[in-house]
């Protein structure tokens, strides 16, 4: 029996910001850090971008590809790496869902930026707190976490708004974005 | 270009929002250090327990002589005491909870403490 797949364009799309977003990761795990969880997130400029020219849906794909296939590249599958950096993302992502429903003429990409770090933080520390490490020493290192998601995810906002005013064309998007 | 230009007026305000949550976060996370009371032991024995709030020189008796406690306004510090190395007056003012300077020779042990202890003992 064989199977069949076809990709669509969506797709092709979809697999290229993928990678894009994989090579930040990468680049990223190289950046040593001071405090194990404290990172820039990168990779989410690109979901950033994406959420603004394809759509949530394309966001949500290469958020989890870009997740998924990181970790098998960094050798972190299913450990509490892989379980922190995943329940980040789709807390981020539920967030973004929301912030999308903001009105633009207000709040843009930067806005979308924050919120979602502070989202990813909030997944993650319910992740450390409810599994990993439940004791209240966690506490002590919160208000750490929070202000390195609100720095990190300011100017990952920045970027991702200097980019999508830069590269106007990147391909247009295939459905409706607001 | 200029940093902000890219944000919009309601990204100021996440931007303040978030700033406002984490201060919140971090005044809930790291409770105030500040030393409410002072809790003298001489032999290990309770010798005296004081507020900080008044100005005053406390003398305690040990076996080499007397020591005397000094405290000020939210502070207090060994300020004499007759062991040889005089390692607890070197130690100076002491105005966190859970500061602790000890004179073993004289078996002075002067702890501060706050609103909430946050350490049943310490071992060494």
């Amino acid at each position: 029996m064989q199977i069949h797949l076809t990709a669509t364009i969506d797709d092709h799309r979809i697999a290229k910001l993928a990678a894009a977003a994989l090579g930040l990761t990468l680049l990223e795990a190289a950046i040593p850090t001071p405090l194990p969880g404290v990172k820039p997130g990168l990779a989410n400029i690109i979901t950033l971008v994406v959420l603004a020219r394809f759509g949530w849906r394309s966001a949500a794909w290469v958020t989890v590809l870009r997740v998924v296939a990181g970790s098998l590249m960094l050798g972190t599958f299913l450990s509490p790496t892989f379980l922190l950096s995943f329940s980040g993302a789709i807390a981020s992502l539920a967030m973004l869902a929301i912030a999308q429903t903001l009105p633009a003429q207000l709040f843009g990409t930067v806005t979308q930026s924050i919120l979602a770090a502070l989202a990813h933080f909030a997944g993650q520390l319910l992740i450390i707190y409810f599994w990993l490490i439940p004791q209240a020493g966690v506490a002590y290192l919160i208000p750490i976490f929070a202000g390195a998601a609100l720095i990190f995810g300011s100017l990952n906002g920045i970027a991702a708004a200097t980019l999508l005013v830069r590269l106007p064309t990147i391909s247009q998007p295939t459905c409706a974005t607001p | 270009m200029k940093w902000f230009v890219h944000f919009r007026p309601g990204d100021w305000l996440t931007l303040a929002l978030g700033i406002w949550l984490t201060g919140w976060l971090a005044s809930h996370s790291w409770p105030s250090s500040a030393a409410q009371k002072i809790i003298i032991r001489t032999s290990g024995q309770l010798f005296a327990e004081a507020r900080l709030d008044k100005p005053q020189r406390i003398h305690v008796p040990g076996p080499l002589g007397e020591s005397i406690v000094e405290i000020q306004a939210g502070r207090a510090r060994v300020a004499v005491d007759p062991s040889p190395r005089q390692l607890c007056v070197k130690h100076g003012w002491l105005s966190r909870a859970g500061d602790a300077a000890l004179c073993l020779p004289n078996q002075l042990s002067v702890e501060m403490v706050g609103a909430m202890r946050r350490f049943d003992s310490l071992n060494y």
